[in-house]
């Protein structure tokens, strides 16, 4: 099973990277629409679940800690996205490249 | 290859380094009423109580567990706030990523992650809030989890293929999630409306952008396991994903 394993790991992937850079293309298509659209395109929260909600006399009040002001929200979203993606990154290559996986320690 | 991964990581995390509000379906803050937001609560803590002790269990077994269950954890957390515009609808919405977390650590820590990467959407991006965070767990964490992993195992058992099956269980995982959504709004919002009515009013009104965005849940959870099966075959065997024989082929 290792040796399977490494063999997989040592072959590159060709595969990974077209999948990867499949990948990429569908994000970015998908992805960049509300960067350029922002104002034009409504979330599903706004335009069902809160509308309909109001229909029916209910409102939704604002979040216990509003960071909707200004572009603090801007800020958490960076902070978030970063903290994400280095913490996604660093155990993928946790993951995938050999020996750097933690061991157990054997006793004595 | 893994300086690429890494960008791709980072560049999948980008949109919400630009994104300058939260598109989401997670049912925002004092929307339920109060009976039903502890309602779903209920239902949601055995799942999550049972999802830690498996995680105890679980890591303490396999060492590469506990990395395993980060990168589901970030790619759970970034899935579940990804603003996709649905040319066909003029909306936007997201997919939920629990199918293939259900899939690859189970429903119940699947569910756990789902919580965790709630809460800090609720606390700190205005998405979703604590009030509804049991509902929100209870639909996107448990039944997707769980849809997820029940739809998986069910193909993999009639001898589907690794990506069929994953294609089936993002998509209706994500389905599920949407479906329950729209049960609980109709639950909570309906007072002495008629129950039906609303319900299909609100499931109908998901459709044009959840249908769509279904499909592309489909294709990333399918694409995320022929990667791991490319790159990691001895784990997906370990956890009974893939079978022996796929793995020496």
């Amino acid at each position: 099973m290792k040796g399977i394993k490494n063999d997989r790991l040592r072959q590159g992937g060709n595969e990974g990277r077209w999948f990867f850079a499949v990948l990429m293309i569908i994000a970015a298509l998908f992805l960049s629409a509300p960067i350029v659209t922002a104002e034009k395109w409504g979330g599903v929260d706004e335009l069902v679940v809160e509308r309909i909600a109001a229909d029916h006399g209910r409102e939704a009040s604002g979040p216990l800690i509003d960071t909707d002001q200004g572009d603090l929200l801007l800020f958490m979203f960076l902070i978030a996205g970063a903290v994400a993606g280095f913490a996604g990154g660093y155990y993928w290559r946790v993951l995938t490249t050999a020996g750097i996986m933690p061991t157990r320690k054997e006793n004595g | 290859m893994k300086k690429t991964v890494c960008c791709c990581l980072w560049g999948l995390a980008g949109p919400l380094i630009f994104a300058d509000r939260a598109y989401a379906m997670h049912i925002s803050e004092g929307i339920l009423p109060f009976n039903w937001a502890i309602f779903w609560y209920l239902l949601m803590i055995p799942v999550i109580a049972y999802g830690l002790k498996r995680l105890r269990e679980r890591s303490a077994l396999d060492l590469s567990f506990k990395p395993l269950l980060g990168f589901m954890a970030a790619v759970v957390f970034v899935i579940s706030l990804l603003p996709v515009p649905v040319p066909t609808a003029g909306t936007c919405s997201h997919p939920v990523g629990t199918g293939i977390s259900g899939i690859i650590l189970g429903p119940t820590i699947s569910s756990l992650v789902a919580t965790v990467a709630l809460l800090l959407q609720a606390l700190l991006l205005a998405h979703g809030g604590l009030s509804t965070l049991g509902a929100n767990v209870f639909a996107m964490g448990v039944i997707g989890s769980f849809t997820g992993y029940l739809t998986f195992r069910v193909m993999r058992a009639f001898g589907a293929g690794l990506a069929l099956s994953g294609f089936l269980a993002g998509l209706l995982a994500d389905w599920a999630t949407y479906f329950t959504t729209a049960l609980q709004l109709a639950l909570g919002i309906r007072g002495d409306a008629p129950f039906l009515p609303l319900f299909t009013k609100i499931l109908a009104a998901f459709i044009p952008t959840q249908l769509p965005l279904g499909i592309l849940e489909g294709a990333m959870a399918a694409g995320m396991l022929m990667l791991l099966s490319k790159k990691r075959p001895d784990l997906l065997f370990k956890f009974k994903i893939l079978k022996l024989r796929e793995v020496e082929r």
